[in-house]
């Protein structure tokens, strides 16, 4: 009897240990890898450097609270400079050595057009952190975007001026990509919007001085001015305008979205007008507001962790790791397809942009009320209340 | 366009053409004593005026300027001595290729030290927004501070040429190298003079612009093509003609822009350099007798 | 003896050939798409370094060159002549057969040029515009040559970034492939991969060979002569205008070539391709290489670019190229395979392609 029970008894126990041993071997779930292209250096670099950090920063948080579906992500930042070319070799890289699921960026608009075909051929999804249209239109399946529409920012614009009564506007633009695709939608919508462009002039984008072209706005007596560009000409034209006494009020793109503009722009900052994700605004929105919670966490993590402002910029690689994550946690796999569709199909993800509903025909998910009109006042930002 | 539109005008092409003289002026100091055109030159203004924005957080404006137009002085030096003296054998090709690493060179320890962001010196009186009216014309009173102080710089550098022993010195190894140091003159501490004296005024010019024009890490290049422009539009080698041809480039662009589209005015200085170069490389302002081109 | 010439590029043929069966066997036949990116790039710098190497024309433009080439190319293969298919020029380039009709990717009939007919304009407009820049141009010496095509290069990186038909600063996408012949096609995608391989060393190789018996024929002496000493080449009798002018010219063609082939192979262009730096880059590749050393700059470029490609060199791309400008110029100035500890393995190349 005691053999047999000391039999049972050396079984269970050989069985228990093989069974923990078992557990023991079974090892981690392979890592998720994500590929992510940004400009951190190079002429886009205050695009692409937000993004990086931000990206890493938000992979950390992720990781650290278990992952997705019990599996790590694995983050592959490539650096392009900014460069189209450079953006197609590391393309190529991540899907065909790496093998990522998806990728992140790249920080421009000419660099993801490089890479769109590239991603969609190789079943790769591409969630860009740029803005041109023509990335989602004509859509391609894999291929998304996360900022809010150049459309929208100017309708926002232009809505306002409506309720200001100004009806004659002035329009410089930056000749890079960003300055290019405000200028082609400002031409398109004014009209629809009943404001008459009195004269568009564009300046390249690392000019000096902009007393020269503004003379020139001044000349037409415009009665207000809009620059679509960003650094550092969105400081100058403030300070500018107000040296030569074009004294107008100055709106300004999404691409005003860091506190160090307005820094930079100093006392002639204060009364700029432009539209933007409500990021910079934090803390005033109500407490009840939906993006609330997320933008004061990010803006705190972020600014606690890089002990540098926050910008917009860098919030639509955060929405872009965001809703990856969401699509992988809801097609519960990491089959491209499965996360694919459950990217395409995702409502209601709140983001740092905004509140993301995709579908179908729409790959950038963001309406207008993404946007929130802000205004500088005192040297920080506020929301605009006309 | 009225008076006042046309003083605005003519502010704004005199306020950027005393910016490319003075850059101009530095590429003229080091060619003349020898022979070298700096391609780094741009880029002594942009380190200037971002050692200044990061000294004025511990010390006062002025301390700050004056700090950082010293460091960049003795940076200048630096560079003279630690690249461009080892060159024995000068040909023109090594010489222009060994500047242009090193403008790469200074350009990325900015970009690493003090990172992509846009930053600028205070106004030196004044604010952002003041401005003060002449003529009807308005402008910020940092132009005046520009002007005025490309004035200065030019009026020193005349009176230091003329007058001070060092600097017939460093005329008198432009004109005959060998001659000089036969005189007993120390040629090549003439030659790391010039670069110091280079990149000091390059650093005063930048601190002073950049309140005006802000600072990025990236912006010395441009410059440094406009101010060779500039030099060689006036007669490379020639300074007071080099402010001339300043003012004329910052004119004109000013008028291109005003008659024609603003897209177009970084066309004029590559136009204007290439229409120089190829029908008059002497300048507008040489001399006939002494047009035909330095033998390299 | 006029066999002999002929051993690197049979003994680099084989290398290349090798190279492939090598990588699939290290499980890294991906490699292949940064080799022939650079090796297209390397095209630039075979034109570039018989300029600067044996012409001793300093040129800081030549990604203006390439420019030229790539956005033709692109710009003629892109352009939707749907519309004005019944118009007088359109009808008659249709006939002449230049024209081809395809889809893009998205559904849309286009009528564009062929890619065949876009590279012969691409490499005959280079040519132009390289006799016409280097007419005025050749003449100025040193310093001045330099700022004229570093001018060169600016003027064309502001048109493209410009112009609305260049695409400005986003540049152009959705460039077709480039068909050959006998199925052969200059394309991006995966399953070209070994076979572009080959496209683009079978073009770096033709170059070669061309340079290489250029620089050992009467024009590669005379160009010699004018390197070394050019008043006493002019007074032999050698028209040093016509040598010069011409080798800036083939290497305006070689760079535009190099230019339209990277377009059809990456599928786009951008103005990141006419900066200074990337002039500088080409400089500095042939710098690096040995002025006068075809094989060197080759080389150089092959192994350089695949690394910046591979983004290797992190934050810190240019300055790398900036670092070897100096290092090279400061203690190297024959190029890094002429000094003295590797001038052993350098004759096998070199001593042969002074004939």
């Amino acid at each position: 009897m005691k053999a047999r029970s000391m039999g049972v008894c050396g079984v269970l126990v050989a069985g228990l240990i093989l069974g923990l041993a078992g557990c023991k071997k079974k090892s981690e779930a392979p890592p998720i890898k994500v590929g992510a292209i940004f400009s951190v250096t190079g002429p886009a670099s205050f695009l692409g450097a937000p993004e990086e950090k931000t990206a890493k920063m938000l992979c950390e948080t992720i990781n650290q609270s278990g992952g997705i579906n019990g599996r790590k992500i694995e983050l592959i930042v490539k650096d392009s400079g900014g460069k189209s070319e450079n953006a197609v070799s590391l393309a190529k890289q991540l899907i065909d050595e790496d093998k990522v699921l998806a990728i992140i960026g790249p920080s421009t608009s000419g660099e993801t057009m490089a890479i769109k075909n590239i991603c969609q051929e190789g079943k790769t999804i591409l969630i860009s952190c740029a803005a041109a249209e023509t990335i989602v239109n004509p859509v391609a399946s894999y291929v998304f975007k996360t900022p809010q529409k150049d459309s929208d920012a100017a309708k926002y614009i232009f809505k306002a001026m409506k309720q200001k009564g100004i009806s004659k506007v002035g329009v410089i633009t930056s000749n890079d990509g960003f300055g290019m695709a405000g200028k082609a939608q400002i031409a398109k919508l004014a009209p629809d919007e009943g404001i008459t462009v009195v004269i568009s002039e564009t300046y390249d984008k690392q000019e000096a001085d902009l007393t020269g072209v503004l003379t020139k706005l001044k000349g037409q007596n415009v009665q207000a001015v809009i620059n679509w560009s960003i650094v550092p000409a969105q400081a100058l034209v403030a300070k500018n305008m107000k040296q030569i006494g074009l004294d107008v009020p100055l709106y300004q793109s999404h691409g005003f979205g860091n506190i160090k503009y307005v820094q930079a722009g100093g006392a002639a900052a204060n009364g700029t007008v432009f539209p933007c994700g409500r990021l910079l605004v934090a803390e005033s929105l109500a407490t009840d507001h939906p993006q609330k919670a997320l933008l004061v966490k990010y803006k705190g993590d972020y600014e606690g962790k890089f002990k540098e402002d926050v910008s917009t910029f860098g919030g639509h690689a955060y929405d872009a790791i965001l809703i990856l994550a969401e699509a992988i946690k809801k097609a519960g796999s990491t089959d491209r397809d499965k996360v694919r569709d459950a990217l395409e199909n995702l409502k209601g993800v709140v983001g740092t942009a905004g509140i993301f509903n995709f579908s179908a025909q729409d790959h950038g998910g963001l309406t207008m009320d993404a946007f929130e009109m802000l205004t500088v006042k005192d040297g920080k930002f506020a929301v605009y209340k006309n | 366009m009225n008076l006042a539109q046309i003083i605005q005008y003519c502010l704004s092409g005199i306020t950027v053409g005393s910016i490319y003289a003075i850059v101009a002026i530095g590429f003229n100091i080091i060619y003349n004593t020898t022979g070298i055109i700096n391609f780094a030159q741009g880029e002594f203004l942009i380190v200037g005026a971002m050692m200044a924005v990061s000294l004025t957080k511990v010390v006062p404006l002025p301390v700050a300027i004056g700090l950082a137009v010293v460091i960049t002085t003795v940076l200048g030096g630096l560079v003279e001595v630690v690249f461009i003296r080892r060159v024995r054998d000068a040909s023109v090709l090594r010489l222009i290729v060994i500047t242009i690493g090193v403008s790469i060179l200074i350009r990325e320890a900015m970009l690493h030290i003090w990172d992509e962001k846009v930053r600028s010196l205070p106004y030196f009186t004044g604010t952002d927004v003041s401005t003060i009216s002449v003529m009807g014309a308005h402008m910020s009173p940092q132009v005046l501070w520009v002007l005025g102080v490309s004035a200065v710089i030019v009026t020193g550098l005349t009176l230091f040429f003329r007058f001070t022993l060092i600097g017939r010195a460093m005329r008198a190894c432009a004109d005959d190298r060998m001659a000089a140091r036969l005189c007993g003159i120390n040629d090549r501490w003439m030659v790391t003079l010039s670069f110091m004296l280079s990149a000091g005024i390059g650093a005063i010019a930048g601190c002073v612009i950049s309140p005006v024009t802000q600072t990025q890490y990236d912006m010395g290049a441009p410059l440094a093509i406009k101010g060779f422009t500039v030099a060689i539009l006036g007669g490379l080698g020639n300074s007071i003609a080099a402010i001339a041809a300043g003012l004329i480039l910052g004119l004109l662009e000013v008028l291109m822009m005003s008659q024609f589209q603003a897209a177009y005015k970084e066309a004029v200085s590559i136009v204007v350099l290439l229409l120089i170069l190829v029908f008059r490389p002497s300048g507008l302002f040489a001399r006939r007798d002494v047009s035909s081109l330095r033998a390299f | 003896m006029g066999g002999r010439r002929y051993i690197p590029l049979i003994a680099a043929a084989l290398l290349i050939v090798a190279g492939q069966p090598v990588l699939w066997a290290i499980g890294r036949p991906y490699y292949m798409t940064q080799i022939t990116m650079s090796a297209y790039y390397a095209l630039v710098v075979i034109g570039l370094c018989l300029l600067m190497g044996y012409a001793g024309q300093v040129s800081l433009g030549h990604a203006g060159f390439f420019a030229v080439g790539g956005y033709t190319s692109a710009v003629l293969t892109t352009c939707n002549l749907l519309a004005r298919q019944n118009e007088f020029p359109i009808r008659w380039f249709r006939w002449l057969g230049l024209l081809v009709e395809r889809q893009d990717l998205y559904g849309q009939a286009m009528l564009c040029f062929s890619p065949w007919a876009a590279f012969v304009v691409a490499m005959l407009l280079a040519g132009l515009i390289g006799f016409s820049i280097g007419l005025p141009v050749i003449r100025l010496k040193g310093h001045y040559l330099a700022m004229a095509t570093l001018g060169f290069g600016l003027i064309i990186y502001r048109i493209v970034q410009g112009a609305p038909v260049f695409g400005q600063a986003d540049g152009i996408s959705n460039v077709p492939p480039f068909e050959l012949f006998a199925g052969l096609e200059v394309n991006g995608r995966p399953p070209y991969r070994v076979q572009n391989y080959y496209i683009a060393w079978v073009a770096v190789l033709a170059a070669m060979l061309l340079a290489i018996n250029l620089v050992q024929s009467r024009v590669g002496r005379a160009l010699r002569s004018i390197h070394q000493n050019e008043e006493a080449a002019h007074s032999l009798g050698v028209n040093t205008f016509q040598y010069k002018l011409s080798t800036f010219v083939l290497s305006a063609v070689f760079a535009a070539v190099g230019g339209a082939l990277l377009t059809h192979y990456n599928g786009s262009i951008g103005p990141s391709e006419v900066t200074v730096m990337k002039s500088v880059r080409y400089v500095s590749i042939v710098a690096v290489g040995g002025m006068a050393n075809l094989w060197g700059a080759l080389v150089m470029g092959i192994v350089l670019n695949f690394l910046s490609l591979r983004g290797v060199f992190g934050t810190y791309d240019d300055a790398v190229f900036g670092v070897i400008l100096i290092v090279i110029m400061l203690f190297a100035p024959q190029g890094l395979l002429r000094m003295p500890t590797l001038r052993g393995i350098s004759t096998l190349f070199s001593r042969r392609s002074y004939g």
